[in-house]
């Protein structure tokens, strides 16, 4: 089973050295139990391009599809047998970068 | 056997056998809404043949037989449907049922029931259905939410528990006194909504929410006979639920605890709690915060006259309460308690500096409104008395506040 952990945070700067510090410790612990499928860093939400492919010519518009207070600054994929597992890495996963997280399952 | 008989029968089976039965079928079948309609399903053909054919020797095994037949002819039609169904809910355990194991069952399907990354009030009408047994109007009746919304509630709790995998299974022995204390809140929730109903149109005491409170407290007991706080929420809500006949007057009206007719008390059930509070001050462990709530209300209950009562040990009770949980809902309890040991200018010094933090709590304004009608501040006194009954959404209460505030001099 595999949950998408989204890291939530409302400025656009990246971690610190000291979060980076942490969050490389932290996958480093993900990949060696197992639980390590993905994970990355976002650029601001002012470097998104919307893209609308579904016209004869492909539309770019400049900028988020939605403004929100708060945004998604990176993720995990993390492979885990059941919710109460996920939770568990989760919240060492916000400890070590220092921002909230959200869990959803894939289907 | 006379129908009234049977009729008793399968209201007994209905309160022990219930929360087993769909227990044991979610383990069978990995899936609580296939337990749930199974289990109802197999309910409603005891009601069918029980008057024609008589009640079983063991209606429990009766009960967990049909219901297992009718989640396995569900999944056989559901196959026929659709192959793909097949893969997923064809991995049911069919292993016959060890008895030491069925006891775990149920308290799995609490834990479940009660998981943290489900909304509060979802955990509340999730364990009143799988472990209570009530069905969707009644709990929908319980909380005042219409049929549909509390029918969804339930739905999409079971469809997140399903998507997102939360297991079925005890907790670790890590997360477990966070999770006990979890489950214990959403029992004491159902208790305090029955204890201090809420809205204009219902009971002031809706025993239906508090006994049940109280039977499925007594089940965890059950399962968990040395938990502390288990044992302290249990007595908690005997002590409670042993004034409940004096508690409000013939004319619907609140009676506070100093006006209470005592003789009034159930007995039995002071008894029964003043039993496990003893339980648990012999094992000498430190209590938590059921267990001080308990023990308060047991000196409460010691005292045949309100004069009677040991304030003192009241007041070194919520100071240790105050230690655990230092909101000022306890803070305000204590400055009650205070009020009786230290005087009312004590209190109300201590009252006055918690406004800001309970400027929408009715109890706030009602124990200040009673410790300025005390010192004879009238005045003052009914201006708070006005905040109270604003706030209160209980008719008992307000009935009383209305009274007290109308006899200010």
């Amino acid at each position: 089973m595999q949950y998408l952990v989204s890291v939530i945070y409302d400025t656009p700067n990246s971690a610190t050295s000291d979060e980076m510090t942490d969050i490389d410790a932290f996958n480093d612990g993900l990949q060696a139990d197992g639980h390590w499928v993905f994970a990355g860093g976002l650029g601001a939400p002012g470097t998104a391009t919307v893209v609308d492919g579904r016209g004869a010519e492909a539309m770019f518009t400049d900028g988020p599809f939605v403004e929100t207070k708060e945004w998604l600054s990176g993720f995990w994929i993390i492979e885990a047998p059941d919710l109460d597992v996920a939770l568990k890495l989760a919240a060492a996963g916000s400890k070590a970068c220092n921002r909230r997280v959200e869990v959803r399952p894939f289907l | 056997m006379s129908p009234v008989d049977v009729g008793e029968a399968i209201t007994r089976a209905h309160r022990e056998e219930w929360a087993r039965v769909v227990a044991t079928l979610t383990r069978q079948f990995g899936d609580l809404d296939i337990a749930e309609e199974a289990a109802a399903e197999a309910f409603a053909t005891a009601v069918e043949r029980w008057p024609a054919d008589g009640v079983p020797p063991n209606p429990g095994g009766w009960l967990a037989t049909t219901a297992r037949r009718k989640a396995l002819d569900r999944i056989r039609r559901e196959n026929k449907r659709d192959d793909k169904h097949k893969q997923a809910q064809m991995m049911y355990d069919d292993s016959p049922d060890s008895l030491g194991a069925v006891d775990d069952e149920r308290l799995r399907l609490i834990f479940t029931c009660c998981h943290p990354a489900l909304a509060p009030e979802a955990r509340v009408a999730l364990t009143l259905r799988m472990v209570g047994g009530l069905t969707v109007p009644e709990i929908a009746r319980a909380f005042l939410v219409q049929e549909a919304a509390m029918g969804q509630r339930i739905t999409r709790a079971k469809a997140k528990i399903k998507a997102a995998r939360i297991p079925y299974r005890m907790p670790s022995a890590d997360d477990l006194p966070g999770r006990v204390s979890g489950v214990l809140t959403v029992l004491y929730l159902v208790f305090n909504e029955g204890y201090l109903a809420s809205g204009p149109d219902t009971d002031p005491v809706r025993h239906d929410l508090t006994a049940e409170a109280v039977r499925l407290t007594r089940l965890l007991r059950e399962l968990m006979p040395s938990d502390g706080e288990v044992a302290g929420l249990l007595a908690l809500m005997l002590l409670t639920e042993a004034r409940r006949a004096a508690r409000v007057s013939a004319s619907g009206e609140l009676v506070t605890l100093d006006e209470q007719d005592r003789g009034a008390w159930d007995a039995a059930l002071v008894a029964e709690g003043h039993r496990l509070v003893r339980e648990r001050l012999a094992t000498g462990r430190a209590p938590g915060r059921y267990q001080i709530l308990a023990a308060i209300n047991a000196v409460h209950t010691s005292a045949r006259d309100m004069r009677d009562t040991d304030w003192s040990q009241i007041v070194a009770l919520y100071n240790q309460l105050v230690r655990l949980d230092p909101s000022p809902i306890v803070a305000l309890n204590r400055a009650v308690a205070i009020a009786e040991l230290d005087g009312l200018d004590v209190a109300l010094a201590i009252v006055d500096r918690l406004e800001d933090e309970l400027v929408d709590y009715h109890a706030y304004f009602a124990a200040r409104a009673d410790i300025l009608r005390r010192l004879g501040r009238s005045e003052e006194s009914r201006a708070a008395y006005d905040r109270a009954i604003a706030l209160a959404g209980n008719t008992a209460e307000t009935a009383y506040l209305a009274r007290r505030r109308d006899q200010l001099g």
